[in-house]
């Protein structure tokens, strides 16, 4: 039973880090513009004026 | 990765946002160049694109303004538009608070079920209550937080003395945690936090759905009178000039208009000709003549000459400011359509709230002690619970909208789709819409040299027609020659020199073959026809709608000539030079029939008609007000998502019709057994979830719909 001691809390831990990363990237704008994310990859970064 | 495109720092205090919307953008190179491109130049410090909202937020000197940065784009090759400080703010704030409800209701929800777990596998004694306080410890911050808009929109209801669907599931979650927090404090067997906030889960899970769906909608009104001029030089009478704003503006002042420059209100010429640009009021592409004597209209574009205009009509009785006021009110009359949930929910929730009571008398009654008697009422009220109901009409929705935007078709609203799928008969406006709208050039004809010449000529002018022009050889990829000296002169045309020979885009002398213009490159001369050709599959889009049974005509507000050709050609009836009142006169004549209209239109005089319409598309390429006046807005050069669009559309209420039978056919069957006591709430609310997760599987199966 002493195992709960810790494992509770660390369950409970893990679970608002997710929480505050998921917080976090909601405010960071992260989920603004989803479909420019998508296409962003495709935009070839050393192409300087051709 | 993508970080955005670095501001440079220091200076920043000193410089000013300014946001676009900018429908062209289509692909990654779009926003490489956009955001590339336009920081490169003097006074633009930074860039940024949004693809998904089509917007690009600029950061730049205040000393530049609206329409330089609107002309940096369209050099670029993007059509833009200013857009007003934030139209969609509060829905979008209202968006986020759901969705973080949604993720802290779903960090509750996991946390409990874990301890929950440990519980029904035969934790006791002291552990139990630990995990029982444990869980009151998670469970009453988060459904303080993730239950707010159930518990907010349900007060509101009851201070108004209705009620709706909030106030069952608010009295379910609020009792529930009531009595668990009793029996944690009890030392007691039984806590029903995990179905209190399960139940939140996934209620607010449909509820995000559906504010994602309402986020595409957006403020009809303001961009339309924001294309009127929002001042006019106004002439004393003493000939000084000196600006005002259009409020200020009284008819039978005397106003000067430079070339280029919107009109602030309705007026009559005075003095000068030149011609305007009326694309906004009318639709006609072409650039209509003016001179003394001549009548025009607030929100025109002057395009080659100075003017001098006596006032007529200003702000509210201008011809636009009633076309804004016709739409306002046309579409009040539509809001009051009634959602399909909603119509559902007004039945239901009084049912839930009586059973429930019902429930809990009963077994009073029966002797069962209240303790008992309160647990069945709370899993009758979670189990009755709306969930399937409150997914069954949202996820439907997003499933197909999303496969409609996939086939170029924006719907951008919810209830669009219930309504799209009600249409019997569509009319049709001409130019933009069963055509493309702006004039093609065929440049066929022409060398290699002679179209980099026309285009070097054509880019430097803001003329319809040299847009057209330019545009089309942009298109093919032709590279500007090197044209100096370019001047434009009113009415006549385009001059310049390239390498010592004079080089002229000018009128054709016989004006009497319809739009064209004329290249000349010393003595030779070229014509140039522009053409407003049918959009390719018109002819297959009308054939589609006419297999569903929508039958379909044209209400166009062009010249009756044209309209008729056109509607001989695609063999429909046709009404021609409609007014944009006469248009709306059309559509209510239709639903005092009792028909469900369906308008598709582009032009600015479509506006009032698009908002009165049961439903309404507009072409990507409709000014701003007409797009948003329509329920959905198709990208592209086809015209088949329309046809598209009414065919998912009613697929998309047959599938919600199904959930609906789903859920109701759960509840005949669910009720009964939790009135008899024979359900836990913990049971109720995996019951409740299930059926949510059946609804939503069968929604996903719109996803292939517009295949």
């Amino acid at each position: 039973m002493t195992g709960l001691a810790f494992l509770i809390p660390i369950a409970l831990g893990m679970g608002l880090l997710g929480l505050v990363a998921f917080l976090w990237s909601m405010k960071d704008g992260q989920y603004d513009d989803l479909e420019g994310a998508a296409n962003r990859i495709l935009i070839d970064e050393e192409e300087e004026d051709a | 990765m993508n970080a955005p495109s670095p501001a440079p720092v220091g200076e920043t205090s000193a410089l000013v946002s300014t946001r676009f919307t900018v429908p062209g953008m289509r692909c990654a190179g779009c926003i490489a160049k956009i955001e590339r491109e336009l920081p490169k130049l003097a006074g633009i410090a930074a860039a940024r694109a949004n693809f998904s909202a089509k917007r690009v937020a600029i950061r730049h000197d205040p000393a530049m303004d609206e329409s330089r940065l609107v002309e940096a784009l369209r050099d670029l090759g993007f059509e833009a538009q200013p857009v007003a400080d934030n139209p969609m703010g509060i829905e979008d704030k209202e968006r986020k608070r759901l969705t973080r409800a949604l993720g802290v209701a779903g960090f509750g929800m996991m946390n409990i079920m874990l301890l929950s777990v440990s519980i029904w596998s035969g934790a006791d004694g002291a552990t139990r209550d630990l995990f029982h306080w444990l869980s009151a410890l998670i469970a009453l911050p988060v459904i303080a937080y993730s239950g707010r808009p159930f518990f907010a929109s349900a007060w509101m209801a009851l201070r108004h003395r209705r009620t709706n669907m909030d106030v069952p599931i608010s009295i379910g979650v609020i009792l529930a945690t009531a009595l668990s927090l009793y029996e944690t404090v009890a030392g007691g067997g039984h806590a029903y936090f995990e179905s209190a906030v399960m139940l939140l889960f996934f209620l607010l899970a449909g509820r995000t759905l559906d504010a994602a769906m309402r986020d595409r909608t957006r403020a009809e009104i303001g961009a339309l009178l924001g294309r009127m001029g929002k001042s006019a030089s106004v002439i004393g009478p003493d000939g000084t000039t000196r600006r005002m704003a259009a409020a200020e503006l009284d008819p039978g002042m005397l106003v000067l208009v430079a070339a280029g420059e919107a009109l602030a209100a309705d007026g009559e010429v005075v003095d000068g000709t030149s011609a305007i640009d009326n694309a906004m009021l009318t639709g006609e592409s072409a650039p209509e003549p003016v001179g003394p004597g001549s009548i025009v209209h607030a929100g025109a574009i002057n395009l080659s000459a100075p003017l001098r205009i006596r006032l007529t009509h200003v702000a509210e009785d201008t011809a636009l400011a009633e076309i804004a006021r016709l739409m306002d009110e046309a579409g009040q009359s539509r809001s009051s359509y009634v959602r399909i949930a909603d119509r559902a929910s007004r039945l239901y929730a009084p049912v839930v709230h009586s059973l429930a009571a019902l429930a809990f008398a009963g077994w009073m009654i029966a002797g069962a002690g209240w303790h008992q008697s309160l647990v069945i009422a709370i899993a009758v009220l979670i189990i009755t619970c709306p969930c399937a109901m409150g997914l069954a009409v949202p996820a439907a929705q997003v499933v197909a909208s999303g496969a409609l935007l996939r086939r170029g078709l924006l719907v951008k609203d919810g209830s669009a789709l219930e309504r799209l799928a009600e249409c019997d008969i569509a009319l049709l406006d001409k130019t933009g819409t069963l055509t493309l709208g702006s004039p093609r050039a065929d440049v066929g004809a022409l060398t290699q040299n002679q179209r980099a010449i026309a285009l070097g000529l054509a880019q430097t002018s803001r003329h319809p027609l040299s847009r057209g022009l330019a545009a089309t050889l942009v298109r093919e990829g032709v590279e500007p020659a090197a044209v100096g000296a370019i001047r434009e002169v009113s009415g006549a045309g385009l001059t310049g020199r390239w390498e010592g020979i004079e080089v002229a885009l000018e009128r054709p002398e016989d004006a009497g073959q319809g739009l064209a213009t004329c290249l000349r490159i010393g003595s030779e001369r070229h014509i140039i026809a522009f053409t407003d050709p049918l959009r390719c599959d018109a002819a297959a889009t009308l054939a589609a709608l006419a297999a569903q049974g929508v039958s379909a005509s044209i209400l166009s507000g062009d010249r009756a000539a044209p309209v008729e050709t056109l509607a001989r050609e695609l063999g429909l009836a046709a009404t021609a030079e409609a007014s944009p009142q006469a248009k709306l006169a059309a559509l209510e004549a239709l639903k005092a029939q009792g028909r469900r209209p369906l308008m598709v239109g582009d032009g600015l005089n479509d506006g009032p008609a698009l908002a009165a319409a049961h439903a309404s598309i507009a072409p990507g390429t409709a000014s701003d007000a007409s797009q948003q006046a329509a329920d959905a807005v198709f990208i592209g050069e086809k015209l088949m998502p329309v046809a598209l669009a009414v065919q998912v559309a009613r697929k998309t209420m047959r599938i919600v019709r199904e959930n609906f039978a789903f859920a109701i056919a759960y509840n005949l069957i669910a009720v009964p057994l939790a009135l008899f006591g024979l359900v836990t709430p913990l049971i109720a609310a995996i019951a409740m979830s299930v059926s949510s997760l059946v609804v939503v599987a069968n929604s996903l199966r719109l996803a292939k719909a517009a295949q």
